[in-house]
């Protein structure tokens, strides 16, 4: 479980932070991206992005019966094929754990659940921390919250800061994870400002996107963070989880993430323990292209349900 | 027994009717769309929202797309020719548009080398001016060289990075609307160039004291147009490019670009 | 419940395998035996004399070629020179056209023309598919713009053609080598006679067949394969009016003596032992990659390769770890696959080159770093090094190596890098990475080298002029300086 470093001058310590030439991080992030992952490799990899998958739905019209169809996908993805495992998660509004819990119960897969104010992040602290308690109490394992962006663009970064700890303490034994919004920041200066930020103060896992703004996760995005987390991890020995969400849609973007990580991170993070991928609609795209794998022929969305 | 072409608008690249409904007859038996100031307007905000793109784009990206054109253009020769009236003049006008566009194809990522510099300011600052397209820029064909003459504005408007808003000759419209279906081929990306058939009198003040529109090419028009374009296009300081007609330079690609100088300090 | 502490474990331990994943070559046809390319045509050619080109990565042998004579080289000579008569008066604007259809020709064979060159010269598929081919291609068409606008490139001038060119060029990017000389070359007006290298002649056959697909005037482009005799021959030959070389400065030192007091034009663009410059503010992961791209891309085969790594000492520590680190995941192995990082050592006697100067680094006492690589069985492989704790003074830091090998050296201040970068007789490049605008721009007056590149390395583009100082050679390739060479300025 990660703690918070103690910090002062925390705002010139944010200012101090060593910047990020864009175009060399869009540079390698294109090179990784081009790696060409197939047979069995493509196999071994599609399976572990079904593991670190946390299948998610945020939306207003949820209701209990959209999540439990979503629960029932999670556990077992594919209808009559206990090859393909369970995913990671499930990542719900708060309303909504409660629905996930029976459900999930005798299966491996964790309730994550969104809080303070997510998307937007706009609101009072003592309601994020609020939520974050009633989340937790209600089931959730793991809480995905936002930071404040416009405390964070404004300067603010010890406001920032304490709010991240302060909803840490929250959590009680959940797993936290940090949204930096990175749609939001401007820069990759600024990513990695955030990143660095987020994980001084306790973050277990740093996430890029709510996935309700654009752009969400990219891979350059994606990089930057994880060239972060290495930094922190060589400072600290304080392992960080990274998750990428938003606008990752197919199975050949899901091994891009997972190159990604390999080669930065290493093999120590490809486990749903330090990974996780954050989709909808990714999922399918995965159990086709396992099946095209397995038979040689491409495949259609008729065969996979939709729940 | 043939399927006639219906001739449409080119904008956003799509081809329209437009949205007034009108026609007329300036070539005999067809029916060319007469564009009103909407589809103007239309044909404006579609360059506006495509400059960001085009602009943006590698100078040999440009380059590469204004030599498809003229690929895609000889490729139809003989159907230009034909509709231009058959025959030597015709034929030499095709060639022209097709040499036109292969010229200006090898200008775009040559320009600023001729006409930006590295300026040796007197100071330990490393200074230098690259030319810029200025933006939307609208054309107005010459009614005497529908195809050529057109093409002779366009392609230079293109090369440095303008996005155009074009008013095919008025007596002789054929020819520019069926160079919309070559750049529509092109891999031009749409709304780059728009062309709209329609009458002068009244499309040009339109498009003359449009808010919107940076610079006005006015090779293709008479001396009194000139001066009513002139007195609208203050309005919002529009550039008027009167470079001649028949001018081939990369000045006149030029002549649609800003200046931008920029200064840095050289210390350790 | 979550996975289980020993699942988790498991799951971490196993390796992501990247499964071979081969381009595919069965649309490549590689003829077992090829002529000369003279006169528009596919001759069999006077020497009777044949040598094999093979395969680095597997030693297999690709197919075979003429070692050109005395007589090969005139006629080829005598064949540009009738080409010259007609070529330089016809209409620029059709030479220009020449030019367009040879770089659109280049596009549409552009993975065979990738296949090609990666088994006959060693590179890795990813690099000749998506650097040389494209950038081969861009220079035929930046410099087809510049066949029909002479009189816009010089102010106050008439520009005109010399004549015959004969150019010799190495064998780390045939085909961009080839794209740097012939393309300016018939621009301006001029005929060719040119001859690859002697381990890299395949690509520049396929050319051959694509100057026949564009119906270029006969003689216009003749190519000559050979190995240094050859080359010799094309650039003292009497009709040949300028000669334009890229090799080791050893043997452009060779070519100006031989060439001396016969008028002949001359450029020359050779070896290099960069100094790649790492400021204490550098963005310190894209430096890496930089530094990276810098001295292991194509295996350190470049002339500007980044290698001399000048690191400022107060980052020297984190930097020198974070690029070990990236060194392991470099992938060595088969150049046709599509991961593969690191492709094969051109030639048996470059190999041998490299173990050589490696060994006097190890004798010398610098400090040898290499992450764990497995080598295959056959080919010409070496694995990317780095060696730390190296003097100004040891081979390793003053001789190109042209390998993927790596020479750490630390500084203070900007004055001892500048101090140090310039401490050679060579002057091709230079890299500086720092966060400071000013003092990129303050550096890089400061370089004597042709090109400096700040916070990025290895950038190539045909607007782009290339070409050094000092050694390194004179003359410039790329964007408008690179008309120069090829024009008589009236």
């Amino acid at each position: 479980m990660a703690t918070a470093l103690s910090l002062t001058h925390l705002g010139s310590l944010m200012r101090g932070v060593r910047s990020v030439d864009e175009v060399g991080a869009d540079e390698r992030a294109a090179s990784l991206a081009k790696r060409s992952i197939k047979k069995s490799s493509k196999l071994w990899a599609l399976d572990l992005a079904v593991r670190c998958m946390d299948l998610t739905t945020l939306e207003g019209a949820d209701t209990p019966g959209k999540v439990a169809a979503m629960c029932a996908k999670a556990i077992r993805p594919k209808a009559g094929d206990p090859t393909i495992p369970s995913v990671a998660a499930v990542c719900v509004y708060p309303l909504r754990i409660a629905d996930c819990v029976e459900h999930l119960r005798a299966s491996t897969v964790r309730i994550a659940s969104v809080a303070t104010a997510f998307p937007s992040g706009q609101s009072f602290t003592s309601i994020k921390v609020a939520e974050t308690e009633e989340a937790v109490r209600a089931g959730a394992h793991e809480i995905d919250m936002v930071i404040d962006r416009g405390a964070f663009l404004s300067g603010d970064y010890q406001r920032v800061y304490d709010e991240i700890v302060a909803v840490k303490e929250a959590c009680g034994t959940a797993h936290l994870k940090v949204i930096l919004e990175t749609g939001e920041l401007g820069t990759y200066d600024a990513v990695r400002r955030a990143s660095i930020l987020a994980m001084a103060a306790g973050a277990d896992f740093i996430k890029t996107s709510t996935g309700k703004v654009q752009p969400a996760a990219t891979l350059s995005v994606a990089l930057v963070m994880m060239e972060s987390i290495r930094d922190f991890v060589r400072e600290t020995g304080q392992p960080v989880g990274f998750k990428a969400a938003g606008g990752i849609r197919t199975a050949k973007q899901a091994i891009a993430y997972l190159v990604l990580t390999y080669e930065t991170l290493g093999s120590d993070w490809m486990t749903p323990d330090r990974l996780r991928l954050g989709a909808s609609t990714l999922l399918n795209d995965v159990l086709m292209q396992i099946d095209k794998e397995r038979t040689g022929a491409y495949q259609s969305p008729d065969y996979f349900t939709i729940d | 027994m043939d399927v006639r072409k219906t001739y449409k608008l080119f904008v956003n690249g799509e081809f329209v009717r437009s949205e007034s409904g009108r026609a007329y007859r300036p070539d005999g038996n067809v029916n060319v769309p007469r564009g009103s100031r909407k589809d103007l307007r239309d044909a404006v905000r579609a360059a506006r929202t495509a400059f960001p793109g085009w602009s943006g784009r590698t100078a040999m990206n440009r380059g590469q797309i204004l030599y498809r054109a003229a690929e895609m253009l000889d490729g139809r020769a003989s159907q230009f020719i034909e509709l231009l009236g058959g025959g030597t003049r015709p034929r030499r006008e095709l060639d022209q548009a097709v040499e036109t566009l292969v010229w200006y194809a090898g200008w775009t990522d040559k320009l600023s080398q001729v006409t930006g510099t590295v300026n040796p300011v007197a100071g330990p600052y490393f200074n230098f001016t690259i030319p810029e397209p200025t933006g939307v820029v609208g054309i107005i064909a010459p009614e005497d060289d529908p195809l050529a003459g057109l093409v002779r504005r366009i392609a230079p408007a293109l090369c440095g990075g303008n996005v155009v808003v074009a008013l095919a000759a008025e007596s002789h419209p054929l020819a520019a609307l069926t160079l919309a279906e070559v750049l529509a081929t092109s891999d031009l990306p749409g709304g780059v160039v728009n062309i709209l058939s329609g009458q002068r009198k009244e499309l040009i003040p339109w498009l003359a004291a449009h808010m919107d529109v940076n610079a006005i090419d006015v090779a293709g028009c008479t001396g009194d147009e000139i001066k009513t374009i002139e007195e609208a296009a203050a309005g919002n300081v529009k550039r008027v490019i009167k470079v001649a007609a028949k001018e081939r330079s990369p000045y006149l690609v030029a002549a649609f670009m800003e200046m931008k100088t920029i200064w840095h300090p050289i210390g350790v | 419940m979550a996975l289980t502490k020993k699942q988790t474990a498991e799951l971490a331990k196993q390796v992501f395998e990247y499964a071979p994943a081969p381009e595919s070559i069965d649309h490549v046809k590689i003829q077992p035996r090829y002529g000369l390319f003279i006169g528009g045509r596919m001759v069999e050619g006077h020497s009777k004399k044949r040598f094999p080109t093979i395969n680095p990565a597997t030693e297999a042998k690709l197919a075979e070629v003429v070692e050109a004579d005395e007589v090969d080289v005139d006629h080829a000579v005598k064949a540009a020179d009738k080409a010259f008569e007609t070529w330089a008066r016809l209409a620029p604007s059709q030479r220009a056209r020449y030019l367009f259809r040879i770089s659109r020709l280049i596009q549409e064979r552009s993975r065979e023309l990738a296949v090609v060159e990666t088994m006959d010269g060693g590179k890795p598929i990813k690099e000749s598919r998506d650097v040389d081919i494209p950038l081969a291609a861009a220079h035929f068409f930046y410099y087809a713009g510049w066949a029909d606008k002479l009189e816009w490139a010089f102010p106050n001038r008439k520009p005109k053609p010399i004549g015959v060119a004969g150019q010799v060029i190495p064998w780390n990017f045939p085909l961009l080598m080839l794209a740097w000389k012939i393309a300016p070359a018939l621009a301006a007006g001029n005929t060719v006679v040119l001859k690859p290298a002697e381990t890299t002649p395949l690509s520049a056959m396929v050319f051959a067949e694509i100057c026949m697909q564009a119906e270029l005037p006969p003689g216009v482009v003749n190519i000559l394969t050979g190995a240094g005799k050859t080359g010799s021959l094309v650039v003292t030959h009497p009709d040949v009016k300028k000669v334009a070389f890229t090799g080791s400065t050893e043997v452009g030192k060779l070519i100006q003596r031989a060439i001396a007091g016969t008028g002949k034009r001359l450029t020359l663009e050779l070896g290099g032992k960069a100094a790649n410059i790492v400021f204490e503010d550098a963005p310190l992961d894209q430096a890496v990659e930089g530094i990276i791209n810098g001295i292991y891309f194509n295996q350190g085969h470049v002339c500007c390769a980044g290698s001399r790594l000048l690191v400022q000492e107060s980052i020297a520590e984190p930097l020198l770890e974070k690029l070990k680190r990236r060194l392991s995941t470099l992938r060595l192995g088969d150049p046709l696959d599509k991961n593969t990082d690191i492709g094969a050592i051109n030639s048996k006697a470059q190999l041998e080159r490299i173990e050589g100067l490696v060994e006097s680094g190890i004798e010398e006492g610098a400090e040898l770093y290499q992450p764990d690589c497995v080598l295959p069985e056959r080919g010409f492989w070496f694995p990317p090094t780095l060696f730390t704790n190296v003097s100004q003074s040891y081979r390793i830091a003053r001789e190109e190596i042209f390998g993927p090998v790596l020479s750490v050296l630390t500084f203070r201040t900007p004055n001892e890098a500048v101090e140090k970068a310039n401490n050679t007789p060579y002057g091709l490049s230079a890299g500086v990475w720092t966060d400071k605008g000013s003092r990129i721009l303050w550096m890089a007056e400061r370089m004597r080298a042709g090109v400096v590149w700040a916070n990025t390395f290895n950038r190539f583009d045909p607007t782009s002029p290339f070409g050094g100082y000092k050694e390194s050679g004179f003359g410039r390739e790329g964007g408008v300086h690179g008309l120069l060479p090829y024009l008589e300025l009236n």
